[in-house]
């Protein structure tokens, strides 16, 4: 079978496991939305001055929810032990690590939209008028999220302590992520809203290098 | 014994050398005074520390590559001493920053990039803590080392992309921005002693890190006996 038809098979069988009970999406979805409710907490979400910081708030709410669901992207292979089989049954590593990624991406990306229009009402941002540029920044930043987590929760799938290893590996990784994302949103979320293609052509490059990275390297994070 | 010595004695003649030109040598800053001359410690640290975590990524590499012990010493060694010349960046910045910018640390894009290094670098000597496994912990530090590297251009791109209160590069700066010639020697002199100081301590972590390999080697066949 090609790499494709792999990926494609695999990519099926990780959104049916997680279509049939969705506890993933849910409890990301409500881990986003207890961050953003501790959030209001700490100033006033209702005044001009605490607005400009929503863009900041709603990303950082992604990057953690993010790691948190990274965790177990290869916790089932580890506890019921298949991983060498699924290495065994695929010609190209790679197609794994494909399949993984999108299941994370288009997860991530579907707890985001959601949440959107919450934090949307909540913090008095209008998103409508700017839906398809923050789709595109939102898509872009997941993906990247998604590639770097991918991979090391490969790494820490192995290690002791895992639950905090990842997000300790990740978070620092993901810190230019952030910063072109925040900066990207923040700019659609002005009164004039325009968008910032600089943070944009940074996002696409972050992705390539790092999709990159794990089509090079990807084979080794699943030795046993 | 001998040559140990030898190695200590050059690169503390050559530190001193540096700490005298730095005091003594260049000129003093015309609008900053006396507290400039730490530029001399603060700059050729980050290049020092910068020139170590590039030798970690090699070490890095040719490891995943190779799978020789050798490479994994020398890429936990190279972190280490790294991070060690990255604290005194971190350190001697704001001291430096307090007087000049009137405050101790501000959040520009230089400044916090340095700090993400110094953390990722942080993270993979912790990752190499939390897997058992000799091997295991040699590939997966050295595959996390690579990407860590690797992502430094990115945080380091975006020193241009925000406007930051960081003064601009000097090396490969805008047109016009540059050190006096005096200067500029004394800060390369400085360079070379922290770079001989590098090695020394590379050469003796690695040591201990190739003893405590052989250590472990040792451990293995007496459990497997």
């Amino acid at each position: 079978m090609s790499m494709l038809s792999n990926s494609t098979a695999l990519l099926g069988k990780e959104l049916r496991t997680e279509f049939r009970s969705r506890e993933l999406l849910t409890t990301t979805g409500v881990f986003i939305l207890v961050v953003v409710v501790l959030f209001s907490f700490t100033f006033d979400p209702s005044s001009a001055e605490s607005r400009r910081f929503a863009a900041s708030l709603l990303w950082l709410a992604f990057l953690f929810a993010a790691s948190l669901m990274l965790q177990p992207c290869f916790l089932r292979e580890q506890n019921n032990d298949t991983l060498s089989a699924l290495r065994l049954s695929v010609g190209d590593p790679f197609a794994i690590f494909a399949a993984k990624l999108a299941a994370n991406t288009l997860f991530l990306l579907l707890t985001e939209l959601v949440m959107l229009p919450v934090f949307s009402i909540l913090f008095n941002v209008p998103v409508l008028r700017v839906f398809g540029q923050l789709v595109l920044v939102l898509f872009l930043g997941s993906l990247g999220i998604s590639i770097a987590g991918t991979a090391l929760s490969a790494i820490s799938a192995q290690a002791r302590m895992r639950e905090l290893l990842l997000p300790v590996l990740l978070l620092p990784l993901l810190a230019p992520v952030l910063a072109a994302c925040t900066v990207v949103t923040v700019r659609l979320l002005e009164p004039t809203p325009f968008i910032a293609w600089k943070g944009v052509g940074f996002l696409v490059i972050f992705d390539l290098v790092f999709l990159t990275l794990l089509w090079l390297f990807g084979e080794y994070l699943l030795e046993e | 014994m001998t040559k140990h010595a030898l190695g200590i004695a050059a690169v503390v003649f050559l530190l001193a050398a540096a700490a005298y030109g730095s005091f003594f040598v260049a000129p003093t800053d015309v609008r900053q005074g006396l507290i400039y001359r730490i530029l001399f410690l603060h700059v050729s640290s980050a290049w020092t520390g910068l020139t170590a975590f590039f030798i970690c990524f090699v070490a890095n590499l040719m490891y995943v590559w190779r799978r020789a012990p050798r490479w994994d010493w020398l890429g936990v060694s190279a972190a280490e001493v790294g991070l060690a010349f990255t604290t005194v960046v971190l350190v001697t910045g704001p001291i430096w920053a307090h007087p000049v910018w009137g405050m101790w640390w501000t959040w520009d894009a230089r400044l916090t990039s340095t700090f993400v290094l110094w953390l990722l670098y942080v993270s993979y000597l912790l990752l190499r803590t939390l897997v058992e496994e000799p091997d295991r912990r040699a590939l997966f530090s050295a595959l996390f080392g690579v990407f860590a590297f690797l992502d430094v251009p990115l945080v380091f791109g975006s020193i241009r992309w925000w406007r930051t209160q960081h003064p601009q590069p000097v090396v490969m700066g805008e047109p016009g921005s540059g050190l006096d010639p005096t200067m500029w020697k004394v800060l390369r002199f400085s360079w070379l002693a922290m770079l001989c100081l590098m090695t020394l301590l590379l050469l003796a972590r690695y040591r201990l890190e190739a003893m405590r390999g052989d250590l472990e080697i040792v451990r293995r066949e007496a459990e497997a006996a």
